[in-house]
């Protein structure tokens, strides 16, 4: 007993803490850093529909985006509320589409291009008209693997 | 030499950090895209005359859907809860019935012999049809495959589609094929 009675009197240096916090501060910033935030701003609000049989979007660096949806709030004086489509960061026609999926194209290695993936987030209130008209030009650029953006829910 | 300043504890300074850490972890998610993933046909070339490919009416499970989101299934109204059911009855055929889809017994690999249906499934829709309605049909059509093939990989390899080894998967899809096609767009309900 008075073995350890006295050990605790010696005065061991305590292990010095301070370095702690730079670790810690370097796993932040490197969390900071690596965790991209969404690239284009949503100008049109995409509320998706839901389904069961959903499959993970893999590989990101494959996929191009096709917004479709009822411009936001601050845009609908501008816009009107009728569904638009919102390419990268603008609303653009219709007929910018195949633009968008060639320069999308052009833009990834020779190897990846035939698995070009086109998700449309298409807002629930649109019509079937805008998404049949997009489709058809999808068909035309030949963009055929496609996916429609929905949330995951769980079957009844 | 200076008066000696009491040095200031630095041992919270890690716990305001892992706070700092802790929130910036929690707040920044990884969102995962989820969608149904599907092939669009390709453009028909103008310069090659299309013959029609003649499919037995027997083989064709035709859905429309109209602009106010109603369904007509060969030919009947029909509700999208029993979309599901009517579908893999189609597909399989369990009873041999005349009107349901034609079985032709094909050796698939890893399986052996199997009635692998002709039927076609042939989704049209308005373009007055919502959005919402047209994922519900698609994710019905898809999710009546996908249990089809759940079936038949439990009943043959024991064990659920998604642990089958990816020959095992492509066996079962030469099984059961999956074949939803859309045809070509038309305008009914009026322009919107």
């Amino acid at each position: 007993m008075a073995k350890f009675g006295r050990k605790g009197k010696d005065d061991m240096p305590a292990i010095s803490t301070a370095s702690l916090p730079d670790i810690v501060f370097m796993l932040l910033f490197f969390f900071m850093v690596s965790t991209t935030m969404r690239e284009t701003s949503l100008m049109v609000s995409s509320r998706l529909p839901s389904a069961t049989e959903v499959a993970k979007l893999e590989k990101k660096s494959l996929v191009s985006y096709i917004y479709v949806g009822p411009p936001i709030k601050s845009f609908q004086g501008l816009y009107g509320t009728e569904p638009r489509i919102q390419l990268n960061d603008s609303f653009k026609s219709l007929d910018d589409i195949r633009d968008f999926i060639s320069s999308e194209r052009d833009a990834m290695s020779e190897s990846d291009r035939p698995l070009l993936t086109t998700s449309l987030k298409v807002d629930e209130d649109t019509r079937m008209g805008v998404v049949t008209d997009i489709k058809q030009e999808l068909r035309k650029a030949s963009a055929l693997k496609i996916n429609y953006a929905a949330k995951k829910v769980e079957k009844k | 030499m200076a008066r000696k300043v009491p040095e200031i504890n630095a041992s919270s300074m890690a716990d305001i950090a892992f706070l700092l850490l802790i929130f910036f972890l929690m707040t920044t998610t990884m969102n995962v895209d989820t969608g149904l993933p599907r092939m669009l046909p390709p453009m028909p070339d103008p310069s090659v005359k299309q013959d029609d490919v003649e499919v037995k009416q027997r083989n064709v499970f035709t859905v429309l859907i109209n602009k106010s989101d109603r369904l007509l299934v060969r030919g009947e109204p029909m509700d999208v809860s029993l979309l599901k059911e009517k579908t893999k009855e189609f597909v399989m055929n369990p009873n041999n019935d005349a009107n349901m889809s034609e079985q032709e017994e094909k050796d698939v690999p890893m399986i052996g012999k199997f009635n692998v249906s002709k039927g076609v499934v042939s989704l049209q829709n308005d373009r007055g049809t919502s959005y919402t309605m047209y994922m519900k049909v698609q994710n019905e059509l898809v999710a009546a495959y996908n249990e089809l093939r759940e079936d038949l990989s439990r009943s043959n390899f024991g064990k659920p589609y998604d642990k089958l080894s990816e020959d095992e998967k492509e066996a079962i899809g030469k099984a059961i094929p999956s074949r939803i096609s859309e045809a070509e767009p038309k305008n009914i309900g009026g322009k919107k």
